[in-house]
């Protein structure tokens, strides 16, 4: 058994099994991370071309560690923020790279529905490393993978989603990814930064922090961008960090053993406090390990993979 | 020269009557109407089992010239047009320059002449440059032959200012066509804001970003006393408000498009930039209830905000890609399809939304049947099932979140001033 579609644009029209192939293909690909020796010879000969219209160094390298495990060739495209601009340079830098032989594109791009243009106009399999607001959904199976990991099921977990769901593709992902995995999500954050609708993707809008956070399983807080404060969609920072900011005392609230995570990059202090970042339930770190061995499997099913032993040995 | 249309179903919006008649155009003028017309030496068109209908008007066309020509020129657009059944337009000022003053009207006035194959009514600007800072001329541009003043795309964000241009227009006895929209509240959005722009990681525009302007407008009407058109209403809350206020005697008209009325925004999914268009494409709530609008005269006229744009220009990311859609072309066929085969519409009411409604917007003496009018006609097959093509359209835009559906009624004919520039499709 293989993924069905060419590409992974998001995790909406993904089905539960093949979210599940993913993460199970996923496991024996972290093991392969903690091997002293770091590779296989899986996608030798294979070429992978990462294009990135905005800059990210995490999820960049995260994606190029995952081929170079994967001993396939990686070449990397900034494409400048300039040539977005033009518009039609996404396309044109498409079909240049379909045509230089890339076996996948990886893209990054501050615009919805990039992903799924270059996804149409070349024969290569596209993985979304983030398209505007849309989807991202290497971030969110990255999550499940370690939810489930440390929790051992996804089923009947409560997860709250805390911040600026408005402008995330994080949490649109992982509200998809989450809710088709038989876990109920809770979001939380200014009214301002919650989109309308948000309800029918099945997550539930909670009247506070508090009500997100109580008996949670999980608390994925996300990234304030400071530039929503200029566009003037909440008051201040300092008013945030008190109304949405996780600390120690709203961490109380959740279950015992809830796990802390964030996508990174944090503002400490803001919407996370520095003891609770680096506090006994966070797997933040664990997080970065496993994006990698989520992409290796990503890489790997997309280019036609579907025999796991050849991994295992 | 002598026309005679025979056996065709007359619509006739004036006497507000369907029956079967003939039509005698002599030297581009309707000269008699009556049952078994005979004329010699008349070349006799069979319009057995087809509509014949005053000449359709489109009110709200963007023509591009000057300026924008790669998207669409006078030639090209009248052409899409007449293909459409459309034997006059009314063209939006967003030009470059833009037509805010008597000479860029009279250009426009000039090149209709010359180059057009329907009418053209020119809609100046309301303000200089359509920047919205003071007031273009638009008395000048009233003696050139401006027909309405408008900003369209580019809304009066000053009330103040939309009030001295309302008192103004109204001393000139000419219609202001608001584009209603806030540009603080739509800012930066690039659909409807709702589930589908949550889920698509668009920018929304909700429809409070219409609705406030639609309101400030119709009391700032009500208070100038100025007749104010309501462009593409989109919203129900346009609509009640518009209702509402034609309910108190405020002079307001609103039209709707073939897509606010055929389209929601679930067709946004996939990100085909051909679905951009602004205001944009609203929930089935909202269609319903532009619907109603429509039935219970509300929205007194169908008009298509024909907004071509180059291939390259759509080509791009949705949020790069300019708003507007292509309409002249496929206008008839969605009336139909959508709003008279489904009972929303008599085919009476839809023609007066498409003819006299329009006319009587703008002030023209058009859109009639009248004995001694302009023979401006158009004929219409309404059993024509076809397959929208941009490939086959007259006009320079490709760009038709149409492509591919399946309608029926198509124009069949259309005669501007006794002479027939549209037959069967082909436009000549």
């Amino acid at each position: 058994m293989g993924l069905s579609g060419k590409d992974l644009i998001g995790l909406q029209l993904i089905p539960a099994e093949e979210i599940k192939l993913i993460l199970d293909t996923a496991k024996p690909m972290k093991e392969i991370i903690r091997r002293q020796i770091k590779k296989v010879p899986t996608l030798r000969g294979r070429t992978v071309v990462t294009v990135f219209y905005e800059a990210s160094t995490r999820t960049r390298v995260s994606f190029e560690l995952a081929a170079k495990y994967l001993s396939a060739d990686t070449v990397s495209i900034a494409a400048g923020t300039s040539s977005v601009s033009k518009g039609e340079g996404l396309k044109d830098t498409a079909r240049t790279i379909a045509a230089m032989g890339a076996d996948v594109v990886v893209l990054r791009h501050p615009m919805a529905g990039a992903a799924e243009l270059l996804a149409h106009t070349i024969e290569a399999p596209v993985i979304n490393a983030g398209d505007g607001a849309h989807e991202h959904p290497s971030q969110a199976l990255l999550d499940l993978f370690t939810v489930r990991e440390k929790k051992g099921r996804l089923d009947g977990l409560k997860i709250a989603i805390i911040g600026d769901i408005l402008y995330s593709r994080v949490a649109r992902s992982d509200i998809w990814g989450f809710t088709k995995m038989g876990a109920e999500v809770r979001l939380a954050g200014p009214a301002t930064l919650l989109p309308p609708g948000v309800e029918k993707m099945g997550a539930r809008v909670c009247a506070g922090i508090e009500e997100a956070v109580a008996g949670a399983d999980v608390i994925n807080i996300l990234r304030i961008q400071m530039e929503r404060q200029q566009q003037g969609l909440f008051p201040g920072l300092r008013e945030y960090s008190q109304l949405f900011g996780i600390n120690r005392e709203r961490l109380k609230l959740a279950a015992p053993d809830a796990l802390v995570m964030h996508p990174g990059p944090m503002n400490r202090g803001v919407e996370i406090a520095p003891e609770v970042a680096d506090g006994v339930q966070s797997v933040i770190n664990e997080q970065v390990t496993n994006g990698v061995a989520v992409r290796m499997a990503l890489l790997y099913l997309l280019t036609g993979g579907g025999n796991q032993h050849e991994i295992a040995h | 020269m002598k026309l005679l249309i025979k056996g065709g179903t007359v619509i006739d919006p004036v006497a507000g009557e369907i029956t079967e008649k003939d039509i005698l155009v002599v030297d581009g003028k309707i000269s008699k109407i009556g049952a078994n017309l005979s004329a010699s030496g008349a070349e006799v068109l069979d319009a057995g089992g087809k509509l014949v209908a005053p000449g359709l008007i489109d009110i709200h066309v963007h023509l591009r010239e000057p300026g924008f020509e790669a998207k669409e020129t006078v030639f090209s657009g009248t052409r899409a047009a007449a293909r459409g059944g459309f034997t006059a337009v009314a063209c939006m000022p967003n030009t470059n320059p833009v037509a805010d003053n008597a000479a860029i009207i009279s250009y426009i006035k000039n090149t209709a002449r010359v180059k057009g194959a329907v009418n053209v009514y020119p809609i100046g600007a309301i303000t200089r440059g359509s920047k919205g800072e003071e007031l273009a001329e638009m008395g000048d541009m009233k003696e050139a032959g401006a027909v309405a003043f408008s900003d369209d795309g580019m809304p009066v964000m000053n009330a103040g200012l939309m009030r001295r241009a309302m008192q103004y227009a109204r001393m000139l006895g000419l219609t202001i066509i608001s584009h209603s929209e806030d540009k603080n509240v739509s800012a930066g959005g690039a659909m409807h804001e709702g589930y589908m722009s949550t889920v698509l990681g668009l920018k929304g525009i909700p429809a409070s970003a219409e609705e406030v302007m639609v309101a400030r407008d119709i009391l700032l009407a009500e208070e100038t006393g100025c007749q104010v058109h309501i462009a593409h209403v989109s919203t129900a809350g346009s609509v009640r408000l518009v209702r509402e206020a034609k309910a108190r005697g405020v002079k307001v008209t609103a039209e709707a498009t073939p897509h606010h009325f055929s389209l929601t925004d679930e067709a946004v999914a996939g990100y085909d930039t051909a679905t951009k268009v602004n205001p944009p494409l609203r929930t089935a709530a909202d269609v319903a209830a532009v619907k109603e609008g429509l039935a219970d005269g509300t929205i007194d006229v169908i008009a298509t905000d024909h907004a071509p744009h180059t291939i390259e220009e759509k080509d791009v990311e949705y949020e790069q890609a300019p708003f507007g859609m292509v309409g002249l072309e496929t206008a008839v066929g969605l009336v139909w399809t959508e709003l008279v085969a489904t009972g929303v519409l008599t085919p009476l009411q839809a023609i007066t939304k498409l003819t006299l409604n329009p006319a009587s917007v703008l002030g023209i003496s058009k859109g009639t049947l009248g004995s001694g009018t302009d023979a401006d006609i158009t004929i219409i097959d309404p059993a024509l099932s076809w397959t929208v093509d941009p490939e086959q359209f007259a006009g320079k835009g490709r760009n038709s979140p149409f492509t591919g559906r399946l309608l029926k009624g198509m124009p069949y004919m259309t005669i501007v001033g006794g002479r027939i520039v549209m037959r069967e499709g082909i436009v000549e």
